[in-house]
């Protein structure tokens, strides 16, 4: 019976992804074809050359610029089942191709600033939710100042106390595990600032309940209770912010890469945009979706996990 | 951070796992402002003014003061930069470069590579902030009210189709989708400022959208209909004020957010190009510079973050007295 609902679930949540990404693909669409200018010309011409007027009739046979519009929509869509994201502007290579090159060190970013932003809002929450009022009064005030900061102005802190002053740590560069310190913390502490208020505010809920009183009654330790205990209930909270995590971190990853030096895909989606390359722009768009969507899945897998209740209502 | 965050962060939406699907995902709970106390009511008692006062101060925590204070300052800094600047924000002078700040009387902050006093450039930076702020945000209101309200109104197909369309665009990072319009249209202040306010439509147009719901089922609004009123009188009197003020004190907060991204924008050099004085392109120029100096770096990042930080602080303060919460 379970078994048979959690599938049921997970057959919704992935013709829901599929919906949500059909949908992007019609937003790259639209975005592609109200470009301003001749999408041939600039195919053309993006080397420099003046083309002649038969040569764009001829791209623009070649790349079916000349079919119904509706055509060429269903071919986008058809390309793109197949992986094909057509071709940059500006690189002449393959999106895909562009975007894969880059996606390692965006992913290693992204992954470590998850595990840290997640580990610092657990353990600050944790150890900090109804305590006295000074150790709350100095987290909330962190939690705000650091929630408020723009991700520049924390990466720029980081990396003249680490990187300048200190000199402890490389401030860029995709070298060795010590490169990735400064960027992977500038992304993380925003995000772990609001992860901890949210999570405090649950926990402080939760440890109200009377069945942490009965754990405590049982002579449970203080930690013990707020480990196995609170914790698990307020970590559904916490997996409901997923969509804004993801947000941030590819987000932020344009702006840390920039500030830091790193490759990656923040770095193509600002020279793309810059350049006005649009098939690479809806690329990492659609990439971009696509790791919401993915991660959304994942998510209410491991909620119906924390919270087995969700699968039965 | 977004506005979607910045509202997300105080717990009012939440996007996620389980809202791909969750058509409503801001319901009226006991904490939301009260829908059903007709508009006006909910005033401090009729006193003396004196003790209206008195009354608003003790329940007004210093850390709210301090930022209505800053706020003051910061608008008029923004109104009228001349009256607060002792220096001309742009003009190259012949006095010398990279001096620190507290270093000399006449450039309290110091003066950048080309001599331009810091404290200046750092008042004159007031507007384009607030500008962005404000601007991104009446657009992300306005549009956000419009798809909001039609669908709420309409229900049915109409109100699916934009809903779906929202959630699209909601699995989009709000910075990316502020990009995409840069792409589209360009760089420059106009334009940041249309990206950020466009990527801000989809998480107001939801929150109005809901709100929608909640007071078309109003005593009042039923009321009115009962008494005849016309349909069109129904939603532009009723409805759609009343669908709006809950979002509005929330979209103090996004303020805040905008105000952030904008500077980023600039950071990134897509936003405000120099050699105008904005702090995110001020920001840009010191890293040049950073080797050897980085109070060039840290001063225009102060002003983002004490900004963004007074902004947020002022709005938690106005949607906890909306809420009728007492101070913590």
């Amino acid at each position: 019976m379970r078994g048979k609902l959690l599938l049921r679930r997970l057959g919704w949540r992935l013709a829901a992804g599929a919906g949500v990404m059909w949908g992007a693909a019609t937003f790259a669409f639209v975005t592609l074809h109200v470009t301003s200018g001749d999408i041939a010309l600039v195919t053309v011409s993006a080397n420099g050359s003046d083309p002649t007027e038969a040569v764009l009739q001829e791209v623009r046979r070649q790349y079916g610029l000349n079919l119904p519009l509706w055509r060429q929509y269903v071919d986008y869509l058809w390309k793109l089942l197949h992986g094909n994201l057509g071709q940059s502007y500006q690189q002449h290579i393959p999106v895909t191709s562009a975007i894969g090159m880059q996606l390692v060190p965006t992913l290693e970013l992204a992954g470590a600033a998850a595990v840290a932003a997640v580990v610092l809002a657990v353990t600050v929450a944790v150890l900090t939710a109804k305590r006295r009022s000074w150790v709350r009064a100095i987290t909330t005030g962190t939690e705000l100042v650091l929630a408020s900061m723009p991700t520049f102005v924390v990466g720029l802190l980081l990396l003249i106390v680490f990187g300048l002053e200190l000199d402890v740590l490389p401030i860029s560069g995709n070298q060795g595990w010590q490169s990735l310190v400064l960027p992977a913390l500038t992304l993380a502490l925003p995000i772990s600032a609001v992860l901890a208020q949210v999570l405090q505010a649950q926990l402080e809920e939760v440890l109200e309940q009377p069945f942490i009183l009965t754990a405590r009654a049982r002579g449970m330790r203080e930690m013990s209770v707020r480990l196995r205990h609170a914790l698990r209930h307020a970590a559904i909270q916490l997996v409901t912010m997923s969509g804004y995590v993801i947000g941030s971190l590819l987000g932020g990853a344009v702006i840390v890469e920039s500030l830091f030096n790193r490759q990656g895909l923040g770095q193509i989606m600002l020279a793309s945009t810059t350049d006005k390359d649009i098939p690479l722009v809806t690329g990492v768009i659609l990439f971009a979706a696509l790791a919401y969507v993915v991660v959304n899945i994942l998510v209410d897998l491991a909620y119906t996990l924390i919270d087995p209740r969700v699968v039965t209502t | 951070m977004t506005a979607i965050e910045a509202l997300e962060t105080d717990g009012h939406v939440r996007l996620g796992a389980t809202s791909a699907l969750d058509p409503a995902p801001l319901a009226a709970g006991p904490d939301e402002p009260s829908l059903l106390a007709p508009p006006g009511a909910t005033g401090v008692g009729t006193g003396p003014a004196k003790r209206r006062s008195r009354a608003w101060l003790a329940n007004t925590p210093p850390t709210v003061l301090l930022a209505s204070t800053y706020l003051l300052v910061l608008v008029v800094a923004a109104a009228v930069p001349g009256l607060l600047a002792p220096h001309n924000p742009l003009i190259i002078s012949t006095e010398p470069p990279f001096i620190h700040p507290f270093h000399s009387w006449t450039y309290l902050l110091g003066t950048d590579q080309d001599g331009r006093d810091m404290l200046s450039r750092i008042i004159y930076g007031a507007r384009p902030s607030l500008e962005m702020g404000l601007g991104a945000t009446a657009m992300g209101v306005a549009g956000g009210t419009t798809l909001g309200v039609v669908a709420g109104l309409a229900g049915g197909f109409v109100e699916s189709v934009i809903m779906r369309v929202i959630d699209v665009v909601l699995a989009i990072p709000a910075l990316l989708l502020a990009l995409v319009v840069i792409a589209l249209m360009g760089t420059g202040t106009t334009d940041a400022l249309c990206a950020v306010g466009v990527a801000s439509v989809p998480a107001y147009a939801r929150m109005i959208r809901a709100q929608t719901h909640v007071v078309r089922k109003t005593a009042y609004v039923e009321a009115a209909t009962a008494l005849g009123a016309r349909r069109v009188a129904v939603i532009w009197r009723h409805v759609v004020p009343n669908a709006i003020k809950p979002v509005l004190v929330l979209a103090t907060l996004g303020v805040g957010t905008a105000i952030g991204y904008g500077a980023s924008l600039s950071f990134l050099g897509l936003g405000t190009q120099p050699p105008a004085a904005e702090w995110g392109s001020m920001l840009a120029n010191g890293i040049q510079y950073i080797n050897n100096d980085w109070v060039m770096v840290l001063i225009p990042g102060l002003a983002v973050t004490m900004t963004v930080l007074t902004v947020t602080v002022f709005g938690r303060d106005l949607r906890r007295r909306s809420e009728g919460r007492a101070r913590i």
